[in-house]
């Protein structure tokens, strides 16, 4: 019986996958995601009807106990402080899906199946990436309309629009990644659901997305506005022309856009290398 | 010409005091157009050999070559001749049967028209056109497995493998997945099909690779493995088992070996030469003995026989883990 050495790494050139083929397989894979997921009920209750729920639940509930610091008089300066909040929120829940969706496909075999055909390896993640960036797409449409009609502004012009409808999706981008990294971590989607959201409540809850910082306690104050999700708040409501408060003049109030870049370039930094690391570690277990 | 080979293929899950050893060390020689049955209980290591040789997974050690390519060195070129239709039918259920088709179509880099009339085909000769827009979701066990089937055979493979094809299929939808993997057959596929079911295995397959706690430890066709624990036994089952003591003597006149007596089913076994002959005087003995018996049959050795020669146990055991490497080892 031989045995060969087995970790020489494989410089065969038909094993190659051109740019050509991986964007392909990427796009087929998107059209699955998206094409069974509309079909999902779970889905369309979280692309539909909850970000008019929170948009709603904020705007009239919420919104009347929590005053903005120097408008009380105003009774738009509420939802046109809020709108930024719940955007970044709802932006941020994109870890759920991809985590979700990942773990399916694991625990039901298909990423097993698509491992045996000959396609381009990275377009299990990045259409599952590029699908639910979508969604989030049609998401962000649908609560800027909400929002418009509840009395919320664009109060910065197109531009400034474009802008933070781009940060936006900036970071559900960046937060795809982490959903894809549990995903492909946890392996059951019953898991994944609830490791995917249960760390980003607080993470939300403890931002400037719902309430002014400077109504927090003062040790709390700084927490709240180095918290990842406050940078991308505040931004949004900096290019939107939204009220924007904070409690000091540190650099997170100075240079709320440059921050939220940093964050993407961080967030994505670590955790797309480590989800490509667990899906192919997936492929010796 | 061989369509697959490996040479010591070896797998160990985990590493210390916790590693399993899956595989350890599996020959396997499958010649161009033949099926071959690998055959165990579960956690036999079955599965963890399949999912070496389609290139799932990265083995320890040893080497393989599928289909005339390296499954290390030229895993995409591998991959673009088999077809795999896996133990859990991994299709997607939230898609229709028609655009699972188009989407592996696609995926075996078919264009969106090519896989799409690839599609019609197989539903059709799958019998699943009525059913191929809707949701897999409402598709019965016996269509979801066809249509896993088909998904594996969309660039007509030169290499199939089957992962436990029928498990949890009722008989009728077994026999249907059987008349299917036949048809392949004829077609000059090769196949490698895993199966806890001894008769699947025998009713298939053209050799048999007997496979226990990632050993090889039988090779052979169905017939070759059964003479090798020998011929025709005779089986009586007493009515009382007060007399199963005196029918135990007269079987052992009667035999050429020792009778084995299992107290709990009244079953009394012991091999004969003499066929039907031997038979016939059996139960002129036992009458005139005056031993009343509710059951009596000449039986030829199944490859359940064969299985638990080889291993004591039998092949559809469920209760099997496989062997802790280290324990084994201290």
């Amino acid at each position: 019986m031989t045995t060969t050495d087995v970790k020489r790494e494989s410089p065969a050139r038909p094993n190659r996958v051109g740019p050509k083929q991986a964007v392909n397989d990427a796009l087929t894979i998107t059209w699955r995601n998206i094409r069974g997921g509309w079909r999902v009920p779970d889905n369309q209750i979280y692309m539909f009807i909850q970000p008019i729920m929170f948009v709603l639940l904020f705007a009239y509930v919420f919104g009347g106990a929590i005053p903005i610091p120097g408008m009380e008089g105003d009774p738009t300066a509420y939802k046109r402080y809020l709108m930024a909040g719940i955007f970044a929120q709802t932006m941020a829940f994109a870890v759920a899906p991809a985590s979700v969706g990942l773990a399916d496909d694991m625990e039901k075999g298909l990423i097993d199946r698509f491992r045996s055909l000959p396609m381009a390896r990275s377009a299990v993640i990045s259409g599952r990436v590029i699908a639910d960036l979508a969604n989030q797409v049609i998401v962000l449409a649908i609560m800027i309309l909400c929002g418009l009609l509840v009395g919320w502004k664009i109060e910065n012009g197109a531009l400034g629009f474009i802008g933070g409808v781009g940060l936006l999706l900036l970071f559900a981008f960046a937060m795809l990644w982490v959903g894809a990294f549990i995903g492909l971590s946890v392996g059951s989607p019953q898991v994944a659901a609830s490791a995917g959201l249960i760390w980003l409540f607080p993470l939300v809850f403890l931002s400037n997305a719902f309430i002014p910082t400077p109504t927090l306690p003062n040790w709390l104050q700084p927490v709240a506005e180095w918290n990842p999700v406050s940078a991308f708040v505040a931004a949004t409501r900096e290019l939107f022309g939204n009220p924007n408060l904070f409690s000091t003049d540190n650099f997170p109030a100075q240079h709320p856009v440059l921050l939220s870049l940093i964050w993407v370039v961080i967030i994505v930094g670590i955790f797309a290398p480590l989800a490509i690391r667990k899906y192919k570690a997936a492929a010796t277990k | 010409m061989n369509a697959i080979t490996a040479e010591g293929l070896a797998k160990t899950f985990g590493s210390g005091e916790k590693a399993v050893k899956a595989v350890g060390g599996v020959d396997l020689e499958v010649p161009e157009g033949t099926v071959v049955g690998l055959l165990g209980p579960n956690g036999a290591g079955k599965t963890t050999v399949v999912r070496m040789l389609t290139t799932l997974l990265r083995p320890d050690a040893g080497r393989a070559v599928v289909a005339g390519h390296d499954v290390l060195s030229e895993p995409q070129a591998v991959r673009s001749k088999i077809g795999l239709s896996g133990q859990y039918a991994a299709v997607d259920e939230t898609l229709t049967g028609r655009e699972n088709l188009w989407l592996f179509g696609r995926l075996y880099q078919l264009s969106s028209k090519q896989a799409k009339k690839r599609a019609d085909e197989l539903l059709e000769q799958f019998s699943l056109t009525d059913a191929a827009d809707r949701m897999l979701k409402t598709y019965s066990g016996g269509m979801r497995r066809r249509l896993d089937l088909a998904s594996s055979l969309i660039v007509q493979p030169e290499v199939l493998f089957l992962d436990e094809p029928t498990t949890g299929l009722d008989p009728a939808s077994r026999l249907d997945l059987w008349e299917v993997i036949r048809e392949r057959v004829a077609g000059g596929a090769t196949i490698l099909l895993t199966t806890q079911y001894l008769e699947e295995a025998d009713a298939l397959a053209d050799n048999i690779i007997v496979i226990d706690l990632g050993r090889v430890i039988a090779q052979g066709t169905a017939d070759e493995l059964k003479t090798q624990i020998g011929g025709e036994r005779i089986e009586v089952v007493v009515h009382d088992p007060e007399q199963a003591g005196r029918a135990e003597q007269i079987l052992n006149l009667n035999s050429g070996g020792q009778c084995e007596h299992d107290e709990h089913n009244r079953k009394l076994t012991v091999p004969t030469h003499t066929g039907s002959k031997g038979l016939i005087q059996v139960i002129r003995d036992l009458d005139e003995a005056g031993i009343t018996i509710d059951d009596i049959a000449l039986r030829r050795p199944t490859l359940d026989d064969v299985f638990v020669k080889l291993t004591g146990r039998h092949a559809e055991d469920e209760t099997e883990k496989p062997e802790l490497a280290g324990r084994s080892a201290s």
